[in-house]
């Protein structure tokens, strides 16, 4: 039990550290709106990385339509807000069930697929989402939807992206986590196994789904305006960028590439014209010297950290009385 | 009282008839050997017994229930479990996990527990990583129980698999050519581990091998198929005397 406790201690202490951190500078205005727009997005970006590498990462489908799910769950929650009014929490999570339910309808059929055909029917289905929202007049059509009143906020979307992370970590180190990763590594064994790998995979997308309707009822909630083409091919594959970029099968590695990558093009926008190249090129680069991804298949951690420390201080004890014993 | 019973299989791919009348009756505690030349239909048989294919024709019960149109995963269930011909171990994973994958069917906890670390899912993940290591010990895999399967060397690898097998609790198991790839020592060495086996779960083992030493040696019964159909069934002894056995697949001089 003390355990326990000491671990969700090293987990939550950092947690609130930073968010004090960034609130306080938020709140003491030092950071200004365009800073804190920036952590939003970060924020909002990880959510849905974190999400696609469920379904990427540790499930091993390849899926491709990620952006058609935030869309989902933005417009959704748009809705509730300006047609019945609803309070802020019950319609993030009415956009993320949306979300969800469409995860199913489209997983059922899709999920039988594997690896490219998969990834080119999800695409299709991202892109059925989009021309569907331009046609639907009362979502606002090509022109957009606008007058989203603005309910979204920093310490908001903090917690929900922590909260968000910490379920996928805990779901992953279960046996529900297990079964998802013997999907990725040997569909035919996992089913002599015991595993129903067509429910493990439907479940990682439906959850994906989830949290990446979540995500687009907060954009929709900060920006106070949906785009349809926002949420075309490109935010699926930059999307997919971050999963692939961090490391498959790793949410810190998915949440670090997400943060990177939304801060680069930013940093990078004094020198305009050489901005997205810049930008491409270290993707290659990266690509190049670190196929695995920023982090592999590992994870940070604090707890990590703090056992690693307390490993290399008892090693260095150890060799200490050795070297007196010598 | 018997575990499995096979009657009547036939497979059809297309026009190809790659197994037809096969008919097997495992009882308790049995060690049965499936041998054949290559292409004769063995692992085809052990695909339709776990569900991989759905015989044309023919029914297969196992303790008594019939298991048409199950799938693989819910024959696990009925405590069938196999290993493959080619290794088909969790690469990626630890040797632990592997071995852990194998409980999730009986899983205590749901979604709900393991998101919001509920009591019960600490319980039952004790349980698991405790019958996971007692298993791996046995196996004298217990040193390397956080090493990627991969970088295991070919022969534990190989014992990885009946590890991860057996830890879903079955009452048959099914070996594909557990020896291939192995030299005459080792293969001895799994011999006496078969056996072992068998006598310490008791389970019943059927297990298609191409090395007549392994199979004859420790084998009560053997099941001699070609194209896709029984040549001979019978113990050891009769089936090496079988001159349709020595003619389609043992040769003229046994050399064993």
């Amino acid at each position: 039990m003390n355990k326990k406790f000491k671990s969700a201690f090293l987990i939550l202490i950092p947690i609130l550290l930073v968010f004090a951190v960034l609130q306080s500078l938020i709140s003491f205005e030092i950071l200004n709106n365009y800073y804190t727009q920036i952590l939003i997005v970060i924020c909002i970006n990880i959510i849905l990385a974190v999400g696609l590498n469920m379904i990427i990462g540790f499930t091993g489908q390849l899926a491709l339509g990620h952006a058609g799910f935030m869309s989902v769950g933005g417009y959704a929650a748009a809705i509730l807000t300006l047609k019945l009014h609803l309070p802020f929490p019950i319609v993030l999570l009415a956009g993320g069930l949306v979300a969800a339910l469409f995860g199913l309808i489209i997983g059922i059929p899709t999920l039988r697929l594997k690896g490219d055909y998969l990834a080119i029917s999800t695409l299709g289905f991202g892109e059925i989402i989009r021309v569907l929202i331009i046609n639907i007049d009362s979502l606002g059509g090509a022109r957009g939807l606008a007058g989203i009143p603005k309910e979204t906020n920093f310490a908001i979307v903090f917690f929900i992206t922590v909260g968000i992370i910490l379920i996928i970590r805990n779901l992953m180190t279960s046996s529900h986590g297990r079964a998802m990763l013997s999907v990725r590594e040997d569909e035919i064994a996992a089913e002599a196994m015991g595993i129903n790998t067509t429910k493990y995979k439907i479940m990682a997308f439906v959850m994906a789904a989830f949290f990446a309707g979540i995500a687009g009822g907060l954009y929709a909630h900060y920006f106070m305006f949906l785009d349809p083409k926002s949420f075309d091919f490109l935010k699926s594959t930059e999307i997919l960028t971050f999963v692939v970029l961090g490391g498959m099968g790793s949410i810190s590695g998915s949440a670090l590439a997400a943060t990177v990558l939304t801060i680069l093009p930013e940093a990078l926008r004094p020198i305009a014209e050489y901005r997205m190249v810049i930008y491409s090129a270290s993707l290659i680069l990266l690509m190049i010297f670190r196929p695995q991804g920023l982090l592999g298949t590992k994870e940070l951690s604090s707890l990590k950290i703090f056992n690693f420390r307390k490993n290399n201080l008892m090693k260095v004890k150890k060799g200490g009385t050795k070297d007196v014993a010598a | 009282m018997s575990l499995l019973n096979a009657k009547d299989l036939v497979i059809k791919f297309g026009g190809l008839t790659a197994v037809s009348g096969f008919n097997l009756n495992i009882g308790e505690n049995e060690l049965i050997g499936l041998i054949g030349p290559n292409g004769a239909g063995k692992t085809t048989v052990f695909n339709m017994l776990t569900g991989v294919y759905q015989p044309t024709s023919g029914e297969i019960e196992i303790m008594g229930e019939k298991t048409k149109g199950l799938k693989p995963y819910e024959l696990t269930k009925k405590q069938i479990a196999r290993t493959f011909q080619n290794i088909r171990l969790f690469k990626q994973l630890s040797v632990i996990d592997n071995v852990k994958i194998s409980f999730n069917y009986k899983i205590s906890y749901g979604l709900f527990n393991c998101i919001f670390r509920l009591p019960g899912y600490y319980k039952e993940e004790e349980r698991i990583l405790q019958k996971s290591r007692e298993l791996l010990k046995v196996f004298g895999l217990l040193e390397k129980e956080n090493e990627l399967a991969t970088n295991l060397p070919y022969g534990e690898q190989r014992k990885l698999e009946i590890v991860r097998a057996l830890a879903a609790e079955p009452k048959i198991l099914l070996l594909d050519e557990p020896a291939a790839g192995m030299n005459p020592q080792e293969t001895t060495e799994l011999m006496k581990l078969i056996n072992w086996i068998k006598e310490e779960f008791k389970i019943s083992i059927l297990l298609i091998e191409h090395d007549m030493k392994l199979v004859m040696g420790i084998c009560q019964r053997l099941v001699v198929l070609d194209h896709g159909q029984v040549l001979a069934e019978g113990t050891p002894e009769k089936i090496k005397k079988d001159p349709k056995v020595i003619k389609a697949y043992l040769g003229e001089e046994v050399a064993v």
